[in-house]
């Protein structure tokens, strides 16, 4: 069975389409009132967080998730990197006529599976169907709104000299493991996506400091576009420790062969975060192992320099070209 | 740990050059990795005031002249052929468009992967572009024997092959250069020998094949400092875990069974008589000059563009009026910013 024009028409079809597929994934009590417009309720004295984001990934299932996990962590981590607690998503879908529902429902189950990990609801969405042709199989957008509890205030303009950065994992997973089945390399390679809701390692972060500044989740563009961001907002200079970088070994077995560095590939399960200096170790340890400091915050003008690992500088330039279109 | 005494032999190291050196020298590099190896571990910086690295013409993609993308251009669109490059080759300009703009252009990984095409489709003509120095030629070699063995009669290679060692002598014969050393290529020398050099002993320059690991080029600058004090010209072999005196003879014989030296033009430089390698009369079956029967083309320079001068190491990046303006990686200009392992292209990427 396949998507077709009657799908997204408005008629019988769509409605035992939603009733069935999409409810029957995602149903709760707010979902299935099947109103136009969702009405949410806030926790009181909170600030809203609002983000949206649109997902064209190619391909669709890929080593360590799926375009319906990656359209829930985009969202759920995007609003986590404000300090926000994730609440509520939207979910539109984009379809291709002849698209194969069994496809589709796997990624709804995905996108249910991901959305339970992260304790969101999809609480409304749409559905519109494309000619042959028009489209390639399935686009996703979803929006979600977080409730920020007073008191917490990230920004990536918050950070001062004397300040640390860490990374929560090794970089670069998720991008090279679409690079390796795109590309089919003449090796095979157990890399996976990293993709995963951060809001609950956000939260007890949070929980552990209130010396945090910023977050950021390092998606396209990768570390090293995160750190930009930093310098620029912040007006600080920022120098990464070559020798502290955290990847993995087969990741960087790739990037040697291809040409990539690891700082501009996407992740989209790991956290850049900016704090004072006393909070470096006990956020380390509650990131885990993998994660480590690997970047120090000086007074401005704003700069990103390298201290590579034979004790030489360098300038760490922003991403200047697309490294792998269509990784999210 | 590895990594902290690493640190401390490059402080050494560091610390013994700004000692021996006493007077400023100028060093240049003629390999592209070595141009990047340099940039990406800061070398540089860890060097005293007086001792400066400069690159050569090394990178082979930005060597090679407009009016041979635009030879390689017409191929690709001309019905029937397919064009097997190295990627690094598809977003260098020529005149007005980019390899990757023709018609019909596939990315290969190896000149084998070429020959499988021609295998798989014997109704189109493959021309392999051969690009590339004393490294890559006799691969490019090899593949043509292979063709000649197997008879293949839908195979070509456009050779754009240059040879180090002239374009070295033109460096040299220039009164106003003030080269104290070379950086010799790894790679190159571990097909051609270190004897290959020994043409610089009578030169006023001093000269080491480094490795391309940052231990490796910065024991070789120090080397290199020692000889230009000492006033040694004699080529030193600092890479002898890779590169023998002979080098890989049955390679340069594989090269020099195939090809033959002739004139060729280099971006930027010119004209270098005896610094490119053509294809002998004995295989010219699979000459895509003769089955094409393509003529030489000369392509200005874009306007201001300082490529020429920087391949000399004459010039800087940062002194080219397009440099990070009109010329950055996504759009540029010259092809010193095209290629990954181009001068401008490290120095927009790493420089302080």
């Amino acid at each position: 069975m396949n998507i077709t024009m009657n799908h997204g028409a408005g008629g019988r079809v769509m409605h035992d389409f939603i009733q069935k597929s999409v409810v029957g994934h995602l149903g709760n009590d707010l979902l299935t009132r099947m109103d136009d417009a969702a009405v949410l309720d806030l926790p009181a004295g909170s600030r809203l967080a609002l983000t949206t984001d649109s997902y064209v990934v190619h391909p669709l299932f890929f080593p360590g998730g799926d375009i319906g996990r990656l359209a829930v962590c985009g969202t759920v981590n995007d609003l986590s990197t404000a300090g926000a607690d994730p609440l509520y998503l939207t979910l539109a879908f984009i379809l291709e006529e002849g698209f194969p529902l069994a496809d589709l429902d796997r990624i709804l189950a995905s996108i249910a599976a991901t959305a339970r990990e992260a304790g969101v609801r999809i609480v409304t969405g749409d559905t519109k169907v494309v000619e042959r042709g028009k489209g390639d199989g399935i686009f996703i957008n979803t929006a979600g709104v977080g409730a920020i509890p007073a008191g917490v205030d990230l920004s990536t303009h918050n950070a001062r000299p004397g300040d640390v950065i860490l990374v929560s994992g090794p970089m670069g997973n998720h991008e090279v493991a679409l690079f390796a089945v795109r590309e089919k390399l003449p090796f095979s390679t157990s890399i996976e996506s990293d993709a995963t809701p951060l809001n609950h390692l956000v939260q007890r972060l949070l929980a552990t400091t209130p010396e945090i500044r910023a977050i950021k989740d390092p998606t396209r563009g990768g570390v090293a576009s995160a750190l930009w961001e930093i310098c620029e907002h912040s007006g600080v200079a920022v120098t990464v420790d070559e020798e502290s970088l955290p990847v993995d070994k087969e990741v960087r077995g790739v990037c040697e062969l291809v040409g990539f560095d690891p700082l501009y590939l996407a992740n989209e399960g790991k956290l850049v975060v900016v704090c004072g200096p006393e909070a470096e170790g006990p956020l380390l340890e509650v990131m885990g192992p993998g994660a480590a400091r690997i970047a120090t915050v000086y007074r401005g003008p704003a700069a990103l320099t390298m201290e590579t690992a034979i004790g030489g500088r360098r300038r760490l330039s922003m991403l200047e070209s697309v490294q792998l279109p269509r990784i999210c | 740990m590895h990594s902290a005494t690493l640190k401390e032999k490059v402080s050494l190291l560091s610390m013994a050059l700004a000692t021996e050196a006493r007077r400023p020298l100028t060093f240049m590099e003629v390999c592209g990795t070595h141009t990047m190896a340099i940039a990406r571990h800061g070398i540089k910086s860890l060097l005293p005031e007086n001792v400066s690295i400069v690159s050569g013409p090394g990178c082979p993609v930005c060597v090679t002249s407009a009016g041979d993308i635009e030879r390689a251009i017409s191929l690709g669109d001309t019905p029937g052929v397919i064009v097997a490059t190295f990627g690094d080759m598809i977003k260098v300009p020529g005149e007005e468009r980019t390899l990757g703009s023709a018609a019909n252009v596939k990315v290969i990984y190896s000149p084998l992967d070429a020959l499988e095409l021609a295998r798989s489709t014997p109704d189109k003509q493959v021309v392999l572009l051969g690009i590339g120095f004393e490294t890559t030629a006799p691969l490019m070699a090899a593949a043509i024997l292979q063709a000649h063995r197997e008879g293949l009669s839908n195979f070509t290679v456009l050779s754009m092959h240059k040879v180090v060692p002239p374009a070295l002598q033109l460096l040299l014969s220039d009164p106003t250069s003030r080269l104290s050393g070379f950086i010799l290529p790894g790679h190159v020398s571990a097909i051609t020998g270190r004897i290959y050099y020994d043409f610089l002993k009578d030169s006023r320059v001093s000269s080491v094949v480094a490795g391309f690991e940052p231990l490796d080029i910065m024991e070789s600058l120090y080397l290199l400092v020692k000889a230009c004090m000492a006033g040694d010209s004699r080529p030193i072999n600092n890479y002898p875990r890779i590169v023998r005196e002979e080098g890989n003879p049955k390679a340069m014989g594989t090269m020099f069974q195939v090809f033959e030296p002739c004139d060729a033009s280099w971006r930027g430089i010119g004209t270098i008589p005896a610094s490119g390698l053509a294809i002998r009369s004995e295989y010219k079956d699979f000459d895509a000059v003769r089955r094409f029967d393509l003529a030489e083309r000369e392509v200005p320079e874009p306007a201001g563009c300082l490529c020429g001068a920087i391949l000399m190491g004459k010039a800087l990046p940062d002194q080219c009026r397009h440099f990070g303006k009109t010329c950055t990686p996504s759009f540029p200009v010259g092809p010193c910013m095209v290629s990954t392992e181009g001068t401008c292209a490290a120095w927009f990427k790493y420089n302080l």
